[in-house]
């Protein structure tokens, strides 16, 4: 539909002969825009070679500073096994959890009317708004042992903070808007008359779900998964403050780079550094794979 | 008597979209439910299809009263005023997804998709998606995939409001044409009255949520019952002429 719309737009305008207008007031054609231009592309190439190129090839040219062998040595120590480990499982789970959440709490907000709609939106992204550090702090106040919850769970033997299920709950919570965020527009966009009709036809919800629905939102869906592994690998905050630092218990990889590098094994914490630096950029590839599918 | 709507009241946050409706349809019959926007019309479609439930009031459909059952169990066909065409479905699937429902044979599915197709007169479109059909293309789709499941009931909701002005009086007479062709009891929903006096055989006219006026176009057109249906008659004739 917008590609058509698109189309039958660039008809009109070019058939008009506003191409010819165009021509003289096109900012890319003047001279001195033109200078414009090239500097704005300048800086931002500047801005970027700075912020991120830079630093990315310091963390790689650090990591292999020692030599091979040493960069080996530091990726398949123990600890970083078990932390690369850790790092896995907590987003595998985080995904899979927020995958769920996600499809369910944006189908409901999308298609349903109900009071408190509005607020159930904006508590999910409370996550975005809040520091992940306070976001830790939340369930150590809840599952602590001085805790509201801590005299259950210590009497039930049930151990979450300072533990493995505490650190995936706070990777759940830090992560948990990015793929209702992403689905909600699409939802929105695609209107109750296809899942009515289908509805109408005698098709269950199930039906009606694979059917209609899932194919509208597939690519959204995906793209939320990929940005809700990205933040999970990475999270640092909420989980530092809820791992308690056992090493080969539960320290995630980004736990592990910061305690290598607060003993001074530069050199380890740049090669651990290096693992994330390389799923980052595998995520990205994914990304901008789906964008270009997308289209 | 087919449909039978019985002292209908539907309110929405205090909105009253439908106001003490009554009105019936005979089988076989064509009828348009016109008014201008807000007037509710649509509201009482949707309550037919049990897509809206009614506060009160009886919906009767063939000496059954339905208000509890769902819309798809009221041997109902809707066609949706964007048609709402499954996107990601070709044609043929949009045919034929009402029959896959109920869990029919695939010979049996073929067999009713490519006599539909063949009514529409697309039976070399089959395979093209939603998005690469015109408005009228389109319409006729929306029309075989309501028809599939053989409804007994046919609604159709601003059938003409999404087509251009050019083709829409050619369809018109083909969606007429149709309808007669297949012998279903049909009601639409429109705003037109010029629409409702060409393609109907029964015209319910809808004011403020009540129903002001029952009767054939010529009854409404020429011995109009309020204030309101002469104006708004005259209104749109007027507007008509000047378009002209």
């Amino acid at each position: 539909m917008a590609k058509e719309v698109k189309k039958n737009y660039e008809q009109d305008v070019v058939g008009d002969g506003i191409n010819s207008i165009q021509k003289v007031i096109d900012p890319h054609k003047s001279e001195s825009n033109h200078i414009v231009k090239n500097i704005l592309i300048g800086t931002c190439a500047l801005f970027l070679f700075i912020m991120l190129i830079l630093p990315l090839i310091v963390v790689i040219i650090n990591a292999f500073r020692d030599g091979w062998a040493a960069y080996q040595k530091a990726v398949f120590d123990e600890y970083t096994v078990k932390a690369l480990q850790l790092t896995l499982l907590a987003t595998v789970s985080a995904v899979a959890v927020n995958t769920v959440f996600g499809i369910v709490a944006s189908y409901l907000v999308s298609k349903f009317y109900f009071r408190g709609r509005q607020i159930l939106s904006a508590l999910i992204d409370i996550p975005f708004s809040i520091s992940p550090v306070i976001a830790g702090l939340i369930f150590i106040l809840t599952f602590g042992n001085v805790g509201w919850m801590g005299d259950f769970l210590k009497s039930h033997g049930i151990k979450i903070v300072f533990a493995v299920p505490g650190i995936i709950l706070a990777t759940i919570f830090v992560t948990f808007p990015f793929v209702f965020r992403e689905l909600l527009p699409v939802l929105n966009a695609q209107g109750k008359d296809e899942e009515e009709a289908a509805a109408l036809m005698g098709a269950n919800g199930f039906t009606i779900f694979r059917k209609i629905t899932f194919p509208h939102i597939k690519w959204a869906l995906l793209y939320g998964i990929v940005l809700c592994t990205a933040r999970a690998m990475g999270e640092f905050g909420a989980v530092s403050v809820i791992s308690g630092h056992l090493r080969g218990k539960t320290n995630t990889l980004p736990l592990h780079v910061e305690i290598l590098y607060n003993e001074f094994n530069t050199t380890a914490a740049f090669a651990v550094s290096s693992l994330l630096v390389i799923m980052a950029v595998l995520i990205l590839i994914a990304r901008n794979l789906i964008e270009w599918k997308n289209k | 008597m087919y449909l039978e709507m019985k002292n209908i009241y539907k309110t929405f946050d205090g909105f009253h979209a439908s106001n003490d409706v009554n009105f019936s349809v005979e089988k076989g019959d064509l009828a348009a439910l016109l008014g201008p926007s807000g007037s509710g019309k649509t509201t009482i479609l949707r309550m037919i299809a049990g897509l809206d439930t009614p506060d009160s009031g009886d919906i009767i459909i063939n000496n059954v009263r339905v208000n509890s059952l769902p819309g798809s169990k009221r041997g109902i066909g809707f066609v949706f005023q964007n048609y709402a065409l499954f996107r990601y479905m070709t044609v043929a699937d949009n045919i034929a997804f009402g029959l896959e429902v109920q869990k029919k044979s695939k010979a049996e599915i073929k067999n009713r998709v490519d006599e539909l197709l063949e009514l529409i007169s697309m039976k070399d479109l089959g395979k093209r998606y939603p998005h690469q059909l015109s408005g009228g293309q389109r319409q006729r789709v929306a029309f075989a995939r309501a028809l599939a499941p053989n409804p007994l009931l046919l609604l159709l909701d601003e059938p003409f409001a999404a087509i251009d002005a050019k083709v829409r009086r050619e369809l018109r007479t083909w969606l007429k044409d149709m309808i007669e062709q297949v012998g279903i009891t049909s009601i639409f929903v429109t705003h037109d009255q010029e629409e409702a006096m060409e393609v109907a055989d029964t015209i319910i006219v809808t004011n403020q949520g009540c129903v002001e006026q029952i009767g054939t176009p010529e009854e409404i057109c020429f011995h109009p019952q309020t204030d309101f249906v002469a104006e708004f008659i005259d209104a749109s004739r007027y507007k008509m002429m000047t378009l002209q």
